[in-house]
């Protein structure tokens, strides 16, 4: 084996092929695709959710203080815009659970990172769905509390 | 063709390392199994406070007197508290970890998280148990009907 070795390395060495870079960052397992993409996502999607985490637990302990400080807090939350935040906030924190199931079933199941494109493509549909129930509902209850028409 | 002797390459210059706990590894396993969880315990609170009935529109004191009225919605948030701002802590570290490179600022961040969870976790804990649904500083037309002397 060493002599072989000798042998080869002795010949005089071939024309360097010339290898092109390529043109897109199409073809790599991770980089620029559904796996950096839905990753990028689950970042973006988990903080914010991280800080309306931390806003929301310091709100709701005004319920401790007294029930009318409660209930001028918990108003805030039916204003349109906070009622569209909390439609943003859904539709942020139902990405981050799909996606999180996604990324368990890559890790524990044996052929998990073999579909993990076709579990994103399923997440995606999921997501559309679970919005598509959701976001009627919230627009209804935007309206109707901006109608004036009190709760229940 | 001569022989070298070639020392052991892979011997270690000091003695091997003590076995200490993987808490890296415990944190990986902590997002996963706790991310199980919190799929259970946020669509189900996202769906009481959020989707059924009147939505939003039908929260207030007397709506979550009621919640704590049995032990069953406080143990519920209860779990959904620890197991979610552990969750998000361990996240941000993740992150900070990631992008923060300047040792002291990384500490400091680090640092920040932790007391903010701690803080938050205790604020949050104390709350739930110490609820008391008919306070005596009540407005009028605010506390829950089962309110004696409403």
């Amino acid at each position: 084996m060493p002599e072989k070795s000798a042998g080869t390395l002795a010949s005089p060495p071939a024309a360097t092929p010339k290898i092109k870079p390529p043109k897109r960052l199409a073809g790599t397992l991770y980089r620029g695709r559904e796996g950096m993409w839905s990753w990028v996502l689950h970042r973006i999607t988990g903080v914010s959710i991280y800080f309306f985490l931390l806003v929301h637990i310091l709100d709701q302990s005004i319920v401790r203080i007294s029930p009318q400080a409660y209930n001028g807090v918990i108003d805030t939350y039916k204003t349109p815009i906070m009622g569209l935040g909390e439609l943003v906030l859904v539709i942020a924190i139902g990405y981050h659970a799909l996606n999180g199931l996604r990324i368990i079933l890559i890790d524990f199941w044996s052929v998990g990172a073999r579909h993990q494109r076709l579990m994103f493509v399923i997440v995606i549909l999921l997501w559309i769905v679970l919005i598509a129930g959701f976001a009627p509902r919230q627009i209804a209850n935007i309206i109707l509390e901006a109608q004036g028409h009190g709760s229940v | 063709m001569t022989t070298e002797t070639v020392p052991t390459p892979r011997s270690s210059y000091s003695a091997p390392r003590k076995r200490r706990v993987n808490w890296e590894k415990w944190g990986w396993i902590y997002m996963r199994v706790s991310g199980l969880f919190l799929v259970v315990l946020i669509f189900a609170h996202l769906f009481v406070n959020l989707a059924s009935g009147a939505g939003v529109r039908a929260i207030d004191f007397a709506f979550i007197a009621g919640k704590y009225a049995t032990p069953f919605w406080m143990v519920w948030d209860t779990l959904l508290l620890w197991f979610a701002l552990i969750h998000g802590a361990n996240g941000m570290r993740t992150i900070v970890n990631d992008y923060v490179h300047r040792a002291l600022l990384r500490k400091t961040f680090l640092a920040a998280i932790l007391a903010s969870t701690v803080i938050l976790l205790v604020l949050g804990t104390l709350v739930i148990y110490t609820f008391d649904p008919c306070p005596a500083n009540a407005a009028a037309g605010t506390l829950p009907s089962f309110c004696v002397g409403r």
